[in-house]
């Protein structure tokens, strides 16, 4: 893990900038794969399955950027990456985006000079305990021994939070979410802390699910999205509106069921653009004009990837809330495609 | 005047540079000087540049800037609104308890498994090779976790006290727990306060206080230990003259004890005993589970290689040394202290000092665990959390290379105290 910042960090500094000036897009197309850097494993966001492939919510968007810029949805290199080591990665040019819940901040966005091209799911911080323990509220968390993944921005809400409220914790600092996991299990902390969605995910592979609760005070605003790095302005484009065009799909109702139909033409000029029969929106940032067609057709539009990855009737069972469209109450809102 | 003894003067030729043996090293060193310096200075200008066109320039302003995350173990005040030179402090000092008390223990360890393997009992001389053999062949990375595994699911939670599946040992005074082990704590009922030093510079990142408890209590044992060698020294002096060494250990004791204690008395001390309140235990010492696993584990690991090095100490030293010492009838404690280990230490430190080295260094793994030592807060959260790499990463090859120094130094003092003296 050292070994990758610290060679991370060498690379920052030898490469970085060659991989900044040239065209992240040529590098995809030239090496015929898209390297995505994901969670370590978060069941529902990406996680690999027992065959090995991965799958998830986040992998979603890599596998749709892949279907929209090389034409095959498992044209993905997934690299693993901790709370830590993402950042290193995506600069160094080891990954080409991160799609690993990875919370928007102004530090990130602008020293950090990373691009977050769009917000995948809107989150906040939450607290798991056990239920054996009796605690209802955050607020009963006075002197609590709390493991936390450290590098994130969850680190820092946990700090002010309980600073605020004038109370006392014992931070376990750790690495990744099984190590957390692990920890929280054996009781060497008595509550888990992070994204609200990852404690629902984390909470989804135990064996018991029902015997923790998740506290209802949520800390914190975690919108969470893909992104790439400062300077490349095609590339982050594509990313960007790949996660619009999801999104669109959804309020369009273009789905994986009837894309193939809607391809044909519509009487819908917006849905004709999307899917390239109108218009050429995908030459403009270098791709043909399929490319919106492939991303949506991949794992299917932002509601279906909701729905089978981390939607009521999987395991994790999150409502849409505030990742509802904005038509239903939500604040998931695609710019238009014109 | 000496013109006619001279050889002929030769005059100068470039080709000299290479094909002159009197010149060629010189030539080749100053070519890879060069090259060594060429190479250098490519790489420093290729890193500026590029940080430069990324737009992060090498500054150190991040370190005046709050840290805004929590450390569990601070041996010194902190809170996320501290500075991150102040978090790195916090870490520095964290990786020095470990590699200070690692190093000790790793020591007596050694010392005693080393001496034992030489034992002439059969079993003990056994059990320490397994002992050696099973702990350097392992990597340390894996002690560590291996500790920390038994540590988080062997023992019991806090919570288990509350319910009385769990009893404190010791009558009542030490709760070894799953999150490490709770300890009475000393305290002064009448303190005289502390003195804090470094207040106001660099934002308040280096401030510390220096209790003034401990600075009495320590000047009292320096004194007492003193008083100790002035008795030392007479009793030396009347077997010189008499060849009677009078008594003097009962002296020599009460000097360096009596006024300890009597000071600790006037100044009140008593222990707090740790409680369990909530969600944990409170008041007592908190030796946590990462602190204890890193400790344990370089310890004995270190300890293993130590051992090894005092055995080779003592089989250096020939036998005909003991046996002349017997031969004047010295007993064999004795012969041990005065004869062989004075000599050993000449041939143990030098090794020793590259152990002490390598535990310090080691310690840096601390992050495996969760041990926040400068690793876990420069060279991690601070690193992540700034996004500062070539700056983080730089200090801390700074620091532990100052680390490094100064202990070589300290230990090669010492060799050269006990090294042979040449008469
Ligand atoms: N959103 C926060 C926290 C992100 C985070 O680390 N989340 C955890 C739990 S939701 C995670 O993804 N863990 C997976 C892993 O350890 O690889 C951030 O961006 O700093």
């Amino acid at each position: 893990m050292k070994k990758t910042v610290f060679f991370g960090a060498l690379a920052v500094a030898g490469v970085a900038a060659g991989a900044v000036a040239a065209g992240t897009l040529d590098d995809v197309k030239a090496r015929g794969k898209l390297n995505c850097g994901v969670s370590t494993g978060l069941v529902g966001f990406a996680a690999p399955d027992a065959n090995g492939n991965w799958d998830g919510f986040d992998v979603g968007v890599c596998r749709a950027v892949a279907a929209a810029v090389l034409g095959d949805p498992t044209a993905v290199e997934f690299v693993p990456t901790t709370g830590k080591t993402r950042f290193t990665a995506l600069a160094s040019g080891e990954v080409d985006m991160l799609a690993r819940n990875t919370t928007w901040t102004f530090s990130r966005d602008v020293d950090l000079k990373f691009e977050f091209v769009g917000i995948n799911y809107y989150d906040g911080q939450g607290f798991m305990v056990p239920k054996s323990l009796g605690v209802t509220s955050a607020k009963d968390l006075d002197g609590a021994t709390i493991c936390i993944q450290t590098g994130t921005t969850t680190e820092l809400n946990l700090a002010d939070f309980f600073r605020a409220n004038n109370m006392s914790y014992e931070p376990v600092p750790i690495e990744t979410n099984a190590e957390g996991q692990q920890q929280y299990l054996a009781g060497a902390c008595d509550a888990y802390t992070t994204d609200a969605s990852g404690l629902a995910a984390t909470r989804a592979s135990f064996e018991n699910p029902k015997d923790h609760i998740i506290l209802p005070e949520i800390i914190s605003k975690e919108p969470l999205g893909p992104l790439v790095r400062h300077g490349d302005q095609q590339w982050g484009d594509i990313v960007r509106w790949t996660l619009n065009a999801l999104i669109s799909a959804e309020e369009l109702g273009i789905t994986s069921a009837n894309i193939d139909e809607l391809a044909k033409g519509t009487q819908n000029p917006e849905i004709n653009r999307i899917l390239g029969t109108e218009g050429d929106l995908g030459a403009m940032f270098g791709l043909d004009k399929q490319w919106a067609y492939r991303a949506i057709k991949a794992g299917g539009n932002y509601g279906e990837l909701f729905e089978k990855n981390i939607g009521e009737n999987t395991p994790i069972g999150l409502a849409r809330g505030l990742n509802a469209q904005w038509k239903d109450g939500g604040l998931v809102y695609s710019p238009p495609f014109r | 005047m000496t013109t006619l003894t001279d050889p002929p003067k030769e005059s100068f030729r470039l080709g000299m540079l290479i094909y002159d043996s009197r010149y060629r090293s010189i030539t080749i060193q100053v070519a890879a000087l060069i090259a060594f310096l060429i190479g250098m200075g490519w790489i420093v200008s290729n890193t500026m540049n590029n940080l430069a066109s990324l737009g992060k320039e090498i500054d150190f302003g991040f370190l005046k800037e709050p840290a805004s995350y929590d450390i569990n173990q601070r041996l010194i005040e902190y809170t996320s609104r501290d500075t991150h030179a102040r978090a790195a402090f916090i870490g520095l000092l964290n990786t020095l308890l470990v590699a200070v008390l690692g190093c000790v223990l790793a020591t007596i360890i050694g010392v005693f498994v080393g001496v034992l393997r030489l034992s002439k009992n059969w079993l003990v001389g056994r059990v320490m090779t397994v002992y050696v053999e099973a702990l350097r062949n392992v990597p340390t990375l894996l002690w560590i976790v291996f500790l920390m595994a038994i540590i988080t699911e062997t023992l019991p939670a806090p919570r288990d006290f509350k319910s009385g599946e769990a009893e404190m040992l010791l009558g009542g005074t030490v709760a070894v727990t799953n999150r490490g082990t709770y300890i009475p704590e000393p305290v002064f009922s009448y303190s005289l306060g502390n003195i804090k030093l470094l207040e106001g510079f660099y934002n308040n990142s280096f401030r510390f206080e220096v209790s003034l408890d401990l600075i009495v209590i320590l000047c009292v044992l320096i004194g007492g230990i003193l008083i100790s060698g002035l008795i030392k020294r007479r009793a030396d002096r009347v077997q010189a003259a008499t060849g009677d060494r009078p008594k003097t250990w009962h002296l020599r004791l009460a000097v360096v004890v009596l006024p300890t204690v009597f000071v600790l008395w006037l100044l009140g001390l008593f222990f707090v005993v740790p409680e369990i309140k909530g969600f944990n235990f409170r008041d007592g010492i908190h030796l946590r589970a990462s602190f204890l696993a890193l400790w344990l584990a370089l310890s004995f690991y270190t300890a293993a290689f130590i051992a090894e090095i005092v055995r080779a100490g003592i089989m250096a030293i020939s036998k005909g040394q003991s046996e002349a010492a017997a031969a004047l009838g010295l007993r064999s404690g004795r012969i041990m202290s005065l004869v062989i280990l004075p000599q050993a230490l000449r041939v143990i430190i030098p090794p020793l000092i590259s152990q002490y080295l390598n535990l310090t260094k080691n310690s840096s793994l601390a992050i495996a665990v969760g041990y926040m030592d400068i690793t876990g807060t420069l060279g991690g959260i601070t690193l992540n959390q700034t996004g500062r790499e070539l700056e983080c990463l730089l200090l801390l090859m700074l620091i532990y290379l100052t680390i490094s120094l100064l202990i070589s130094s300290v230990m090669n003092w010492y060799n050269e105290r006990v090294k042979l003296t040449e008469r």
